[in-house]
């Protein structure tokens, strides 16, 4: 069953296309995954999908319910985990969560013992007590997703759920979505714009950019349809080779980005010998060279045609697969 | 309307109450503030010479003051959404499932009680510095009209809150609409015949004028222009009115 729908969504600022009729389904009980940068329309998509802004075009339903028509059966089956912060800082992190518990109609027992499960869960038990404005941005950050999960939705938004995380805390965040999805079935959407989260969390998966979404499916299938490996190549004439190899039936998916080519292959440590042979018959001169297993990075510069925008946020561990001499070249 | 909803609005105001308590600074402003007035005011005018004016000016000027004070305390109330706005609390509470309107009877609820308490200490201050009371019964009438000021100013924010981005406008909105409102409310001095024509018509356009002349009617039971119950009347359909228009913008308005 598909327990998000969405048809032709689309939500325009004064002019702004933020998203572009955007068609997508998330089945029941995956993690699907919103894959952009920033300002792609990850976020607008959230919050008309949670009923926080009003759709210019377009709708969309959750748990069977029309998010124009039904938006209070839609908000009884959802949580949210905003990307910026949305805590009372005034009250404690203890307090926030009784907030949170009792508008969404917990009974006093189950709010309790929910309370300290999921502080525990994020390690701030000890500081339960203290103001959230004395809390640092992590903590802050882990108090949000602890709160999210409070009263166990059936569909959970994760707007960047891990951003400006430690490693570790993110790796505990990951195993708990994980367990969450499994033993309560909850439907998780999440967006980010973190390879490798993406990559470790999600089913399926989308990529969005400029407001609309290039492709949808699973990682598996995206990363098989780069190629078993990926080989880029950087050299003295990218145009000439790049016409020459066209025409190798054994390649697919030949793309230009600027300083260097991508290519697609089966088997391709074995490839490398035979692509230096054909550069040197056209004169040629190849400066640098790499074959590797697709990862999503690759993936995305597939379908957008440049790498995820930089970001200048911490933990982005694992995402950057290039070798050094491609790293330097990167288009803006 | 659900037992939901009510765990609703019963959260929201404790949390105004919580807010409310901790920051110091606020609970003695909005307290002193008033106080200022009523004595500097009070005792400086003391021995002016109003037309019209019956008893003491202290009299006559401390309903005025309970006014102000459930006034700016409400609207600040209304006006706070902003700042949940900034802060992104906002969407957490928009996107919990209960309804828009226990939100803002929440909201509306916890203002009010914070502006009744600091009115109701003016009030004692005011007995206390001699001020004479009508009778009980006017006191209870004082509180219903202190309660429906407060709801009227609390949706006056709420309307503000949706209109403007952030605070930047805040202050040209105390000194363009809330100077005139306090000038023209009979708060400093009495409305009646020796003043020019027009004063009297925007004194008598002016909603503050009715709080302020009920208060003073049912609280001292002197200086008043109408009756008492009248004027009531006069705040309930306003009272609902604006509260009517700020429960609408706050339902418009998108986090």
């Amino acid at each position: 069953m598909d327990i998000i729908i969405t048809e032709n969504l689309t939500k325009t600022f004064d002019g702004f296309t933020a998203v572009d009729h955007v068609k997508f389904s998330v089945k029941e009980g995956e993690i699907f995954g919103f894959l952009g940068p920033n300002g792609a329309g990850k976020t607008t998509t959230i919050k008309m999908l949670t009923t926080l802004l009003y759709p210019t075009e377009g709708s969309a339903s959750i748990a069977g319910f029309d998010i124009l028509k039904q938006r209070a059966m839609v908000r009884e089956n959802i949580g949210v985990v905003f990307q910026e912060p949305a805590l009372d800082t005034e009250l404690t992190g203890r307090e926030n969560l009784d907030f949170h518990a009792r508008m969404y109609g917990l009974p006093q027992d189950k709010r309790k013992k929910r309370i300290s499960e999921v502080l525990t869960l994020v390690d701030l038990l000890d500081k339960k007590d203290v103001l959230v404005k004395n809390y640092s941005g992590g903590m802050k950050r882990r108090l949000e997703i602890a709160r999210g999960l409070m009263h166990s939705p059936r569909v959970l938004f994760l707007d960047e759920p891990t951003l400006g995380l430690d490693a570790q805390t993110r790796r505990a965040i990951w195993e708990y979505i994980k367990q969450l999805n499994k033993d309560e079935n909850t439907t998780i959407f999440l967006t980010t714009h973190y390879m490798d989260e993406a990559d470790f969390l999600c089913n399926h998966i989308g990529i969005i950019d400029h407001g609309k979404i290039l492709v949808m499916d699973t990682v598996n299938t995206l990363k098989k349809s780069v190629g078993n490996d990926v080989i880029t190549l950087s050299c003295s004439n990218n145009d000439t080779l790049q016409k020459r190899l066209e025409n190798e039936t054994w390649i697919s998916n030949i793309t230009p980005h600027g300083t260097f080519i991508t290519l697609g292959a089966e088997r391709g440590e074995e490839k490398i010998p035979v692509i230096f042979d054909i550069a040197r018959s056209i004169n040629v001169s190849i400066s640098s060279v790499d074959v590797r297993k697709p990862t999503l990075d690759d993936v995305f510069l597939h379908y957008t045609g440049h790498r995820i925008r930089e970001q200048t946020t911490e933990a982005s561990g694992g995402r950057v697969r290039m070798p050094p001499a491609f790293q330097r070249r990167r288009r803006p | 309307m659900n037992q939901k909803d009510f765990q609703a609005i019963y959260m929201l105001w404790l949390r105004q109450m919580k807010r409310f308590l901790r920051s110091k600074s606020r609970v003695v402003t909005t307290i002193v503030q008033p106080l200022f007035f009523l004595f500097i005011l009070g005792f400086g005018f003391n021995l002016a010479v109003f037309p019209g004016l019956q008893g003491s000016y202290i009299n006559f000027l401390a309903p005025g003051i309970i006014a102000m004070a459930i006034l700016f305390s409400s609207m600040f109330t209304g006006v706070s959404v902003l700042w949940d706005k900034q802060s992104g609390f906002l969407q957490e509470v928009l996107v919990a499932p209960v309804s828009r309107l226990s939100i803002v009877i929440g909201r509306t609820i916890g203002g009010a009680t914070i502006a009744l308490f600091q009115g109701l200490i003016i009030m004692v201050i005011a007995i206390a510095l001699g001020v004479p009371i009508a009778g009980f019964q006017g006191l209870v009438l004082t509180i219903i009209i202190m309660i429906l000021l407060s709801f009227t100013a609390v949706g006056f924010g709420l309307i503000i809150a949706s209109k403007m981005r952030d605070f930047e406008g805040f202050q040209s909105i105390i000194s363009l609409i809330l100077m005139p409102l306090l000038f023209l409310s009979s708060m400093f001095y009495p409305v009646n015949e020796s003043l020019p024509g027009w004063l009297q018509i925007l004194s008598f356009c002016n909603p503050l004028f009715y709080m302020i002349d009920g208060i003073r009617g049912s609280f001292t039971g002197v200086n008043y222009v109408f009756d008492p119950l009248v004027n009531l009347g006069i705040i309930l359909v306003l009272c609902i009115v604006i509260m009517g228009l700020g429960t609408y913008f706050f339902n418009k308005s998108e986090a």
